[in-house]
């Protein structure tokens, strides 16, 4: 789960990272208020997750009210490469020195914690690791170790930050890390962590990406999911409980397993069609689960044909037959399926399906994931098959 | 031979009194393994269906004699139950749970191998093992895996995905190629058991003359097979990758699925395997078809 930069500040905060005064404003009237709260000169800044706000006019320098009038209103619905901005985070300005990058994350190759650090912050850190790799230190940390103030200074050495800033960034890296690991981030990242003029290092934002198997021992993520940018799809979906994603295809997919339903997509594509989501049904394939599915993808106006790929293995070929039929007497649908099904007791799910008297245009079962793919293909491009 | 457990493995289920814990731990039973205990704290001295129950693992193998451990308790319980299993000296653990946070994976597997060198974890968030015929730990059904035939060529299959692996074991099973083990090594980001691991044991397996592996996006586990392989790995292999159509930034179901920055792409993994000479199918049943072609050519 990806946070915007505000709540990525206020998540930030939370475990002590010096950030700028400020808040997040939804309307005009609260962005001036917040301004005349925290001072002029403020910067008023487009909350999308999207990179390029700055070029795009998103984020803005208002060193009076009717500057910040005019910046709010102007960025305040801006559409940025699609994405819409409903907020604007309004805070204090900052006077600049220099500017560094900060991050941790895991390194699953090495199975241990990252940190990057560079001198060199400000611009995007695949830019920096492109032209001059040396100026990023890399510092592999052991999670069960972690990392203390002097590992951190010595790691603000290696990395040609000046002395006088070291001490700064040493206590900040060691906050990130608290925030990274007991605040369960995949990510957090602070690009550009800044020097002011008069010494104090500070974060000027925040990119943090949260670890969803670990919603349960933070309740206080309620407040961000409520926040995410899902299509209606995918709301729906989520209200369902399902495993779903949704893309921009017309070839609607449900399967049983993640591996099998990022491999339905490939098919899909490989036959030469373009799948609308990726849904992950599990390993439970009843009735209720089923028309949950279909419900989502019925949701769709872009599918013009379903594709039901399952594979049996302790889930019974026919229990997931008899759950589709059932599913169909629930759902009406107005795009046709073609299922493929295999592997435990798929004959007998083949033949309830078959008996069920459902017309073959409004199901089909294909005995492979191939020549499934293909019909759905056909289906969805207004061929008969 | 099978790698990792035997006909000899004794399991024990941590979790027997759970749903899955029963579901799973009564038909591994049935399928022939040695479940010879249970655990869950509070309910020693009771049993499930004639296996009996311990409070916790220590006492378990000592009573039994257990060598591996099966875990299937919840998310926020699973690292503290690996843990207490590896500190009990049970050398092999299966971990099913999905959900595990990462952050606790991480300190899990640092946790083993510093206190516990000689344990080895398959898991979290997999589907277990399964040598064919003699020993079945996790969730996967054995009836759709064909077991080794004695003297003849077989199979070793390692995989990141659970339904994918069903779909190989069937393929196998249908055309009458024996599997020596199959090892779902799961979909998150610390995997306690990675694909060189496997890979090093069956390149050193008498019993295996060939080996099928399956990955998917995201991480760089499949380049690092690819080196290894490149290195080591004498036996012939193919592969399949999924996700080739995955959009970036997206987590295909798996919380270690995902492609970001440009890197873990299918398309990427597949060239550096086939760079190694590993044969890559375009979906599993190919995979499994380009299998059967490297067994009927081993002759």
């Amino acid at each position: 789960m990806d946070l915007f930069e505000y709540q990525g500040k206020q998540y930030f905060a939370k475990f002590g990272i010096p950030v700028s005064a400020g808040d997040v404003a939804h309307t005009v009237d609260e962005a001036v208020a917040i301004s005349e709260r925290v001072g002029y000169p403020v910067v008023v800044k487009a909350q999308v997750q999207v990179g390029g706000r700055g070029k795009a006019g998103g984020i803005k320098l208002a060193n009076n009210k009717a500057e910040v009038l005019t910046h709010a209103t102007n960025i305040l619905g801006m559409d940025i490469k699609g994405h819409v901005v409903k907020r604007v985070w309004v805070e204090c300005a900052s006077d600049i020195a220099e500017e560094y990058y900060a991050s941790f994350t895991l390194d699953r190759a090495a199975k241990q914690h990252l940190l990057m650090l560079s001198a060199q912050g400000g611009v995007e850190i695949e830019d920096v690791a492109a032209k001059d790799p040396t100026a990023i230190v890399k510092l592999h940390i052991n999670p069960i170790v972690g990392i203390d103030e002097v590992m951190a200074k010595k790691a603000a050495a290696d990395a040609k930050i000046p002395v006088k800033a070291q001490d700064g960034v040493a206590a900040i890296l060691v906050k990130l890390y608290g925030c990274f690991t007991k605040g369960d981030c995949d990510l957090a990242e602070i690009n550009p962590l800044i020097l002011k003029p008069t010494g104090e290092v500070h974060a000027l934002d925040a990119k943090v990406s949260l670890d969803g198997n670990a919603l349960f021992r933070h309740p206080e993520w309620e407040a961000f999911r409520a926040t995410e940018e899902l299509d209606d799809r995918e709301r729906l979906a989520r209200e369902k409980d399902l495993q779903y994603i949704g893309l921009d295809g017309d070839v609607g997919i449900i399967a049983n397993g993640a591996g099998l339903a990022m491999s339905t997509l490939d098919v899909v594509s490989q036959v030469g069609g373009k799948a609308a989501n990726f849904l992950d049904i599990g390993g439970g394939a009843n009735a209720e689960l089923m028309t949950s599915a279909l419900e989502v993808i019925n949701f769709d106006t872009n599918v013009k044909s379903i594709f039901i790929n399952i594979f049996g293995g302790i889930t019974r070929g026919d229990e997931v037959a008899k759950g589709i039929v059932e599913a169909m007497r629930r759902v009406q649908l107005r795009a046709p399926i073609v299922i493929r099904l295999d592997g435990t007791n798929a004959e007998e799910g083949r033949k309830i399906l078959a008996d069920a008297g459902i017309p073959t245009s409004k199901l089909m079962s294909k005995p492979t994931m191939l020549e499934a793919a293909r019909a759905a293909v056909d289906l969805a491009n207004g061929k008969t098959v | 031979m099978a790698i990792f457990i035997n006909e000899h493995t004794k399991v024990i289920v941590q979790g027997l009194t759970g749903g899955q814990g029963k579901f799973h731990g009564l038909r591994n039973r049935a399928y022939g393994t040695n479940v010879v205990g249970g655990v869950t704290p509070g309910k020693g001295g009771q049993d499930v269906e004639g296996i009996p129950v311990f409070d916790n693992v220590a006492d378990a193998v000592r009573a039994t004699g257990a060598d591996a451990s099966f875990v299937a308790v919840p998310p926020k319980a699973a690292p503290a139950a690996i843990l207490e299993a590896a500190a009990a000296g049970v050398r092999f653990i299966v971990c099913i749970t999905e959900g595990v946070p990462a952050q606790d994976e991480a300190r899990v597997f640092a946790t083993l191998q510093r206190d516990f060198p000689g344990t080895r974890l398959l898991g979290p968030n997999c589907p277990g093992i399964i040598s064919p015929g003699r020993c079945n730990i996790g969730i996967t059904a054995g009836e759709i895996a064909q077991p080794p035939t004695a003297g003849g060529r077989n199979v070793g299959i390692v995989s990141r995905s659970g339904t994918l692996t069903y779909q190989a074991l069937f393929e196998l099973k249908q055309q009458r190629i024996g599997v020596s083990t199959c090892v779902g090594i799961g979909g998150d980001p610390v995997p306690g058991t990675s694909f060189v691991d496997c890979l090093a044991e069956f390149q050193n397996d008498p019993e295996t003359s060939a080996i099928l592996m399956i990955g998917e996006i995201g991480g760089s586990a499949e380049e690092e097979a690819a080196e290894f392989i490149k290195a080591n790995v004498t036996k012939p292999m193919s592969a399949y990758i999924a996700g080739v159509t995955a959009p970036a930034g997206k987590k295909m179901g798996h919380a270690g699925a995902i492609v970001s920055g440009g890197k873990g792409t299918a398309q990427g993994k597949m060239d550096a395997l086939r760079a190694a000479g590993v044969k890559i199918g375009a979906n599993p049943t190919e995979a499994a078809q380009l299998m059967a072609q490297i067994i009927a050519a081993l002759g």
